[in-house]
């Protein structure tokens, strides 16, 4: 589902986030990236979001290399991915139904489908009955809800979340885990970036580890160690 | 993409800007009354055109040759010369004036009566007055026509007496240039109002765009509502331009009237024609659409979501 192949990625004002990456991820899996805070989670997350472009190397997710996809291919590509922000990224002057319902409604669903869909996602996030509610009123933990709904609406076959329980208390951090193992098991594919080590040791799933731009563990096994330290 | 998806978000693209400018109301008023004034001048211009062609339309009947004969240039001649010259395609009519029907005018008129029992030969020539054919009134046209008659080698001088009419039209053909160069400033100037708002709008809505980006939004999809805001823009402001300038012409309708009186006609002022309001009505939503496609075209590509 997703390689990088010796991905690197320099941003502008020069600083090296990610140095000679490799890994790769099966269609299907939940992986969850570490490391310390500037290791590059968010860089790798972006690149697989197309937020950004590596480098040098490639970066695949789904077949598709991202460095050479159209721009009139991104919007379908964007589709296919659900992206949780560490800040919510919200629309604060409507409410939660039309924050949440946006992805469907860029896909074209019809009304009532949307309806049934946007209550469903909320149902799973525990924030049925606050449709009408602004962002601005719920709690910020609340809004880190609205964002994961948000992007699991359309039921997208990837889904990558950066620090997604940054701002939730332990229970509910590891209810949203749960919420996302639920859709591992579904069949899509999870990635998220966090430096919360009881919820990566709850769910004893694959992880990688970045330290300072590099692969440190967690790559694939299959594949030789070509994986370098900074 | 079936119809009903494609209907569908044009529907919302439609109704979500229309919303957006009634929540807004005075801001979208002192858009549209910009637009509205530019759009209103060469409408204006238009009327007052198409007025004062109608107007001087009669005039043309006023339009006269004279054409005066030699001394000694027979009477039979002149009316042989007369003949030849009603054949013409662009003379309407031509009427004689004997010397002596001349000298009883005169007689008549000046007041001059028993000092003209004095002269013993009469010193008026033969006179023809040439009226030209109502399509035969442009200056170049006129000025062929005078060549033709001052061609004869019988004809002392050819006056043109109207020759402030032929003036007037030289005058109103300068007008309908003066009227196609304002459209197109104007025109220009409304491109380029519309495009500014809607930058603003874009930049103000950035976060929102940047979002729908990240969804999966394609160009067409962001750029839809600000088209529709164009267009409304433009069809307002056209709008507004007709409101302003049939106002002025109600105002004006007065004057005129009694000012044609006094000078013995019954004309009326004339307001904007059908087509004249639906060509102002579509300028206004090309424009309105244009002016929008080329601003969003150029500030939502540099709108990128990020992280």
């Amino acid at each position: 589902m997703i390689v990088f192949d010796r991905v690197s990625k320099r941003y502008r004002n020069g600083r090296e986030a990610l140095a000679n990456v490799t890994f790769r991820i099966a269609s299907g899996e939940m992986v969850f990236l570490t490391g310390r805070s500037g290791a590059g989670k968010s860089t790798v997350l972006k690149l697989i979001a197309l937020l950004e472009r590596p480098s040098r190397g490639a970066v695949t997710v789904n077949g598709k290399n991202t460095k050479s996809l159209r721009s009139g291919a991104i919007p379908a590509f964007r589709r296919n991915v659900g992206v949780v922000f560490q800040d919510h990224k919200l629309l604060v002057d409507r409410p939660v139904f039309d924050n949440v319902a946006l992805p469907l409604v860029v896909a074209g669903t019809p009304l009532r489908e949307i309806d049934r869909r946007v209550r469903a996602a909320l149902d799973q996030v525990g924030l049925l009955g606050k449709e009408r509610s602004l962002p601005l009123e719920l709690s910020v933990g609340e809004q880190q809800r609205v964002g994961i709904a948000r992007a699991v609406v359309s039921k997208p076959p990837l889904l990558i979340a950066d620090e997604p329980t940054g701002n939730l208390d332990p229970a509910l951090a590891l209810e949203i885990m749960r919420l996302f193992k639920r859709f591992q098991d579904v069949g899509t594919t999870v990635i998220v970036a966090t430096h919360d080590v009881h919820v990566v040791h709850e769910f004893s799933q694959r992880v990688i580890v970045l330290d300072s731009g590099a692969v440190q563990s967690g790559g694939d096994d299959t594949l030789p160690s070509i994986v370098a330290s900074r | 993409m079936g119809l009903a998806v494609y209907s569908t978000r044009h529907v919302q693209a439609f109704l979500g800007s229309l919303g957006k400018l009634l929540r807004n109301p005075f801001s979208t008023f002192m858009t549209t009354l910009v637009i509205g004034l530019a759009l209103s001048v060469p409408l204006a211009l238009k009327i007052f055109v198409t007025n004062a062609g109608i107007a001087t339309g009669g005039f043309a009947n006023a339009i006269d040759l004279s054409v005066y004969f030699k001394q000694d240039v027979s009477l039979d001649t002149v009316n042989q010369l007369a003949r030849n010259a009603g054949e013409r395609p662009e003379v309407a009519e031509v009427k004689i004036v004997s010397s002596d029907e001349a000298l009883k005018e005169f007689r008549e008129y000046s007041g001059f009566g028993t000092a003209l029992e004095v002269l013993q030969d009469n010193p008026l020539p033969h006179v023809l007055h040439v009226r030209p054919a109502p399509f035969g009134n442009s200056p170049a046209q006129l000025e062929a026509l005078k060549r033709y008659f001052a061609a004869w080698p019988e004809v002392d001088m050819v006056q043109m007496d109207s020759e402030w009419v032929i003036r007037f039209n030289a005058i109103l053909d300068l007008m309908r240039r003066v009227l196609a160069i304002a459209a197109a400033v104007l025109g220009l100037s409304v491109l380029a109002i519309i495009g500014n708002t809607i930058r603003l709008e874009i930049l103000n809505r950035r976060a929102e765009i940047e979002v729908i980006k990240l969804v999966g939004g394609t160009n067409a999809f962001v750029r839809r509502p600000f088209l529709y805001t164009g267009m409304f823009y433009g069809l307002i402001g056209a709008l507004l331009a007709w409101l302003v300038v049939t106002i002025a012409v109600n105002v004006l309708e007065g004057p005129v009237r009694m000012l044609a009186q006094l000078y013995g006609s019954r004309y009326v002022l004339r307001g904007p024609t059908d087509d004249d309001v639906m060509v102002l009505l579509a300028t206004g939503l090309v424009l309105g659409w244009l002016g929008a496609w080329i601003s969003s075209a150029r500030h939502l590509r540099s709108i990128e979501p990020h992280a």
